[in-house]
C-alpha cells in the first residue's frame, strides 16, 4: 500500500512512469531527479504520509526503497 | 512600472513593522500585492502598520516571530499560504546594527547581526524557497548594504553580514534558478530611516560631501527599487546587486 502510493507520488513528481519505478531506482542516476525534485518529493511525501523528514534523515533516502522503508517505519 | 501588475502576488517582508520594511511593504502594497508584514514579538509598530494597511484598503496579514527562528520562518511562510494561497515574493529586510570598533566589538555583538541579517536571511530564503519551487515561481528579494560592498568603519559585524546576504543572494539565484526564481540584493547607501538618525553630525555632513546627488536617499527611493526587483520587469535579471546610494560610490 505505502509501495503504492510512493510510486504513485514519485511517477508524479519526476514525470516518469510507474513502470520506471522499482524499489532499486535511484531517484537521481535511474528516475532523472536533480536536487530540487527531491526537495520537492520529500514535500510530497510529507504531505501525502502527514510525517516531518528532518533535512539529516532526507538526505539518506535516495532510492525508492530508502523512502518506502522510512515511511513504514515513522507511520 | 505599471501600477497595479502585483494585483494577486503575496509578498512576505521581514522586518516590516516600520522603518524600511514598512516603505516596501507599502510600495508592494500599491501594487496590488497581499502583503504579509513580519516583525518580532516585541515589536511596538507592526499592529499599527497592519491597521494602517487595512484602512488603506490593502490585503495584509501580520505574523510575528524572528527570522532567527526555523520555526517561525516556517508559521510566517504557512500564513502567507493558507491567508492568500502562494508566497510570490520574500523581501529579506529585517536587519540591525551592533556598530562599534572592531577591536573592541564583543563576541555577542559579532554574533547577534550575523544571526540576525545573514542567518536570518538563509532560514526564511529556505523556508519560502521551498514554497517557490512548488510554484515554480518566485522574486527574492535581499536588502543588504553599501557596507557589504565596500566595507565601512565601525561595521565589522554589519558589512560582513550584509556581504554574506550578497553572496548567499548569488548562490540562491544559481540554486533556484531552473525553478523560475529569481533572487536579487540591493545595496542601499545612506538612507534616512532610525538606523542612520543615530549617526554623529560631522560623520552625516562627511558622507554627504561624498554623495553624487548630494541628499541621503529616502526609504521610498529604496522601495521603487525593490518592487522593480520583484516584479516580472525584472525577470531575466537575478544574482545582481544593485547600489541605490545616490552615487556614493561609482
Amino acid at each position: 500500500m505505502v509501495l503504492e502510493k510512493v510510486k504513485k507520488i514519485i511517477a508524479e513528481q519526476l514525470g516518469v512512469e510507474e513502470e520506471e519505478v522499482a524499489m532499486e531506482s535511484s531517484f537521481i542516476d535511474d528516475l532523472g531527479a536533480d536536487s530540487l525534485d527531491l526537495v520537492e518529493l520529500i514535500m510530497a511525501l510529507e504531505e501525502e504520509f502527514d510525517i516531518e523528514i528532518p533535512d539529516s534523515e532526507a538526505e539518506k533516502i535516495t532510492t525508492v526503497g530508502d523512502a518506502v522503508d522510512y515511511i513504514k517505519n515513522n507511520t | 512600472m505599471n501600477n497595479m501588475q502585483l494585483t494577486g502576488k503575496t509578498a512576505v517582508i521581514t522586518g516590516s513593522g516600520r522603518g524600511l520594511g514598512k516603505a516596501i511593504a507599502l510600495r508592494l502594497a500599491q501594487m496590488g500585492a497581499n502583503i504579509v508584514l513580519n516583525d518580532i514579538e516585541a515589536s511596538d509598530s507592526i499592529d499599527a502598520t497592519a491597521d494602517e494597511f487595512r484602512s488603506a484598503g490593502y490585503n495584509v496579514a501580520v505574523t510575528k516571530g524572528d527570522v532567527r527562528s526555523f520555526d517561525d520562518a516556517k508559521s510566517m511562510v504557512k500564513v502567507a499560504v493558507d491567508t492568500f494561497g502562494s508566497v510570490d515574493i520574500l523581501v529579506n529586510n529585517a536587519g540591525i546594527t551592533k556598530d562599534k570598533p572592531m577591536l573592541m566589538m564583543s563576541e555577542e555583538e559579532w554574533d547577534l547581526v550575523l544571526d540576525i541579517n545573514l542567518k536570518g536571511a538563509f532560514i526564511c530564503t529556505k523556508a519560502a524557497g521551498k514554497q517557490m519551487i512548488k510554484q515554480k515561481k518566485g522574486k527574492i528579494v535581499n536588502i543588504a548594504s553599501v557596507a557589504g560592498q565596500y566595507g565601512n568603519s565601525g561595521q565589522a559585524n554589519y558589512s560582513a553580514s550584509k556581504a554574506g546576504l550578497i553572496g548567499l543572494t548569488k548562490t540562491t539565484a544559481k540554486e533556484l534558478a531552473s525553478r523560475g526564481i529569481t533572487c536579487n540584493a540591493v545595496a542601499p547607501g545612506l538612507i534616512q530611516s532610525k538606523m542612520t538618525e543615530v549617526l554623529p553630525e560631522d560623520v552625516k555632513q562627511n558622507y554627504l560631501k561624498n554623495i553624487a546627488l548630494g541628499r541621503f536617499g529616502t526609504p521610498e527611493d529604496v522601495a521603487n527599487v525593490v518592487a522593480f526587483l520583484a516584479s516580472s520587469d525584472s525577470d531575466y535579471v537575478t544574482g545582481q546587486v544593485i547600489d541605490i546610494d545616490g552615487g556614493l560610490v561609482m
